[in-house]
Order: C-alpha cells, then structure tokens, then sequence
C-alpha cells in the first residue's frame, strides 16, 4: 500500500506505493486512483485538480490552499485503514492488430536482435494477456503489459519523429499504441485500425488504467475495413 | 454566424483561446494547459468584469492583428505589450494604446498587437467573451494533441473569431498594475528526485547560472548551462507530473515543465520552480541568464498565499477613467 506521501510543490502530492514495476504494486496504485476518483466525482470537496496513476507512484494535483492541504492529508492518512480493496475493474477490450510487413515497421531488427522468429514475436504478443499499467505520455496512450515472453528489446537508439498513428511499439515486458501520429522510441510490430482516443466521444478514451487487453490478428483486407467504418 | 465578430488580419506566432486548463484529465492522457501567466489573465477578465475563467486570447512575441467587422465591444491588453488602435471614425489613424485599461472598439476599427516587449505572454479579452465550443467545460487549446477550441488549432490568418455579445457604454476601466519582479533569481523546492544527484552536482545546480535556450515554448523551457549528470540511472519508471518541474535528460541539460508538459515523464527531477516564480520565469525571453535558489515548501506556500491576496488587493484599485 502507500509507502510515502511525498509533498513535491504548492500543489501536488506523490503517493509512492515502492520501488518496483510489478503489476501487484500496479494494482494497489489503480486501487486508490478509483478510491480517490469516486470522491472527485461528488462535488469535490477537497479541490482536486488531477490524480494521476503510474506504475508505481500516485501524483495527486489540488488547488492551493492551507484548508486543501490540511483535508488532503487527514484524507490520504485515512486511505490505509479504509478500503480501497479490488474495485477491481472488470472491463476487457479486444484490440484487432494488423502484422503486415508495411505497418511492422521494426519486427525484421526486432527478430535479428533477439534471435526470435518473426512468428513467435506476433504468437507471443497474441497470447498475452495484456494489463493497462497506466495512461498518458500523449491522450489514450496505455502502457500495457507484461508481454508473455520477455523480449528484452530496448527502446530504438534514434526515436522516430513520426509514428503513424494506431502503430503498435514493444519495449522491453511491455507494450503502447500509439493513438495520434507522435515522435516515438518503440519498436513497432504492428497497427491497429480502432481508435483510443476520440475527443468527440463522452469517454473519450478506450481504456482505462486497469484494463485487460487481448489483441486480435488481421489482416490489411479487414484493417481497412474497420479504418473505414471507424471513420 | 453570429452577428459580433473579429475577422484576423495577421494571426501572430503563437496565438490561442485559453482558461485556466483542464481538470480531471490527466490520467487519460490529457495535459492541464491553460494560461501561461495566471496574473495577467485574471487581471484582464477583473478589468472587463467577466467570470475569472472566461477564455482569452493568449499571444507570444508577436500577436494578431484583428479587424472588427461586425459590433462593437469593450476590450482589455494585459501584459507589456505594444499594441495600436486605428478606429475608423478617425480615418484609421493609429493610436499606441495602453495595457491594463479597457477600450470600446466599434465596427470598422482595428486593433494591432505588434509585439510583447520585455516579456513573452500577453492577453487580449474581451466583455462577455469569446464564443467557442469548449471541450470538458474548458476553452483551453491544446495545440498538439488539437483538443478545444478552434479545433485545437492556433488562431489563422483570415479566420473569424466570434464573440457572445456586444458592448457599448459601459464604464471605461483600468488598473495599475505592478511591473513584475525583474530579478533573476528563481525559487525552487527540492525534487523529487533529488536523490540521484550527487551533493557536488547539486551543488552546481544551485551555484552556477543558466540560460534559458531558444528550445521554451508552452511544453517546456530547456536550459543551457553546465550539465547536470545524475549519478544514478538517467531514467525512473515513468511518474505523473506537474508544470514547474526541473526534469533532467540524459543529456544533462534541465527543462522546466510548462503548461502542456506531457501528462507523465520518465526523467529524474532535481527541482521544482515554485508557482509564483514560473510565470517570472516563464515571461524571461532566450539568453536571459537565470539561477536557482532552494526554499523550503513553507516558504513556497506562503509567496503562493500572499501573490494572491496581493492581485486581490490590485483589483481593489479598478477605476473608471474617462477617455
């Protein structure tokens, strides 16, 4: 649970849950992130601006004021001893994914460097079952893991400055798709046709952080089609 | 088409709708944005006696040159900024105009803003606001990830920009308003990270001056200087983050965090600006030489308490004047 509750300005707090990246720390910090977010939601007594959850750390952003402060911190005193238990979230996303050789920008270097066949990459990726650590960097972007065979890859040495937009990049245990065109640093092996993110829509994101992810195969005859219809 | 609009003669270099930014967003990926200078936007809706987070125009260097081609309305500068009025019942002559006071503007008229002088940010509002289509309650323009008004753009050259009402004979207003603090002495809490420098990095950090680099717009302001090498790893799993923050990059030299920061980073934070000295720093233009100074977060706290009851006490001297 809470470790730490760090104050690092005027007006932000860092839970820190430990030092690891580990799913089950993970889990404790979406916990309190759904715990605190239900009190967000009814009329905000504690002038919350943000609660922002990461891999291990939770960074809670308020409007700055000596009341806000002093609630703030009898209220994330008390989280401990309240439940926070698993308001475990049930939702479970399909996300189609197409492997062609033109949208698998980097699986060719991704292969030669790790010494997997291209096969086993995309079989190890679809029989994942995938956990959204967090969201950010850019609107709907999840950090996903943990991919079931650890391929170990680093980030690219020279990022892209342009990744197209639905590309799907691994690192390491973990995964992202990109859901804009964005500069980006992960080996991409793959692009899905459906949006995360769409301004336009009430919940504005796919997923949330969370989420149980399972990635389905296609092909560029039936990623077209759900581009268009998308559209 | 509404029937009170500015037609954009010149759009200027970074000229977009904001408020105070979004909330509530950041976990999906969505930064806060907002204002870059929170003073200068309050006092310029206190001035024309708006709501105190009704979008305004916020501008860089240079800002738009605008054409009033259907109404008439009351507007407000705030900042240090050089701007021209040419009204067309005086055949276009220009007239420098002042910030901090209201002005009428009438159908024909045309409002130049040349340039900030000695500072960055400026705002243009106006009475009763702009009319835009907001999203999640905010008028804040997120330029790269093209979310709120505008469709998330900058303002353009020959586009229009609507407004809700018109005004005429109201009360004409102005303010004096304190020149900002021209120190450039930067106060900053320790960060969160600033266990994985070492004591001589740190040191060096707070001992030797930066400069603020050509690489500061609204996501950050990077800093030129001697290198600031972590002595741990140059990465952390990445965390939320907040505007203000120092973060350091592999290569060594340190940018704080402005108001479209994205929502999480994955570099170590030697530092955090305090919030009443970001927008000082914020408003210092590139080459400006810069250093930084420990306080303790009491110390923050309570410049960000009286800053405010401060620009409390400002508006307090809002006064009619007569033109």
């Amino acid at each position: 649970m809470i470790k730490n509750v760090n104050q690092i300005s005027e007006q932000a707090f860092l839970l820190d849950f430990g030092d690891e990246v580990t799913r089950e720390i993970n889990q404790n910090v979406i916990n309190t992130f759904n715990f605190i977010s239900k009190k967000m939601q009814k009329n905000n007594p504690l002038g919350l601006k943000n609660c922002v959850p990461s891999y291990n750390k939770l960074l809670i952003h308020f409007n700055p004021s000596k009341k806000n402060k002093d609630e703030l911190i009898n209220f994330l005193n008390g989280i401990e001893r309240l439940q926070t238990e698993s308001s475990v979230n049930i939702d479970e996303v399909e996300i189609p994914v197409c492997y062609d050789e033109e949208f698998a920008l980097d699986i060719k270097d991704v292969s030669k460097k790790t010494k997997i066949n291209e096969d086993l990459i995309i079989n190890s990726h679809l029989s994942t079952q995938f956990f959204v650590y967090m969201i950010g960097f850019m609107p709907g972007l999840p950090f996903m893991g943990d991919l079931e065979t650890n391929l170990n890859v680093p980030r690219l040495m020279t990022p892209r400055l342009q990744v197209p937009s639905g590309s799907v990049g691994i690192v390491d245990k973990f995964c992202v798709i990109y859901p804009n065109q964005s500069p980006g640093g992960w080996n991409i092996i793959g692009r899905t046709p459906i949006k995360l993110f769409d301004k336009n829509k009430i919940k504005a994101t796919l997923l949330n952080p969370g989420s149980k992810v399972k990635i389905c195969k296609i092909s560029k005859k039936e990623f077209l089609e759900i581009q268009k219809i998308n559209e | 088409m509404s029937n009170c609009y500015f037609s954009v003669e010149r759009a200027g270099i970074y000229t977009t709708f904001q408020d105070s930014g979004y909330d509530f967003l950041q976990h999906f990926g969505v930064t806060t944005g907002g204002v870059v200078d929170n003073n200068l936007f309050r006092t310029a809706n206190k001035l024309l006696g708006n709501d105190d987070n009704e979008p305004v125009i916020e501008f860089a260097y240079q800002g738009p040159k605008l054409k009033l081609e259907k109404g008439n309305v009351q507007i407000a500068i705030t900042g240090d900024v050089h701007f021209i009025i040419s009204k067309k019942s005086e055949n276009y002559t220009d007239t420098l105009g002042k910030c901090f006071q209201t002005y009428q503007l009438h159908e024909g008229d045309i409002i130049d803003i040349i340039a900030t002088k000695s500072s960055i940010y400026g705002y243009f509002g106006l009475l009763g606001g702009f009319k835009l289509n907001k999203y999640n309650s905010s008028g804040s323009t997120l330029v790269r990830s093209k979310i709120g008004p505008n469709d998330g753009r900058k303002i353009q050259e020959n586009q229009l920009i609507e407004f809700n009402k018109e005004s005429q004979n109201e009360k004409l207003k102005q303010i004096s308003f304190p020149t900002t603090d021209k120190s450039n002495v930067i106060r900053v809490i320790e960060g969160p990270q600033e266990n994985f420098f070492s004591l001589e990095t740190i040191n060096q950090f707070y001992n030797s001056p930066f400069t603020i680099s050509k690489s500061a717009d609204r996501m950050g302001i990077r800093l030129d200087g001697n290198q600031i090498i972590s002595k741990q790893s140059r990465n952390i799993p990445s965390e939320g983050i907040i505007k203000g923050s120092v973060q350091v990059p592999g290569d060594g030299n340190p940018i704080v965090l402005m108001v479209d920061h994205p929502t999480i980073g994955g570099y170590p934070k030697i530092a955090t600006v305090i919030l009443n000295d970001l927008v000082k720093l914020a408003q210092l233009s590139f080459g400006k030489e810069v250093s930084f100074e420990k306080v303790s977060i009491e110390t923050a706290e309570n410049l960000y308490y009286e800053n405010k009851n401060n620009l409390d006490e400002i508006f307090k001297s809002i006064k009619n004047y007569n033109n």
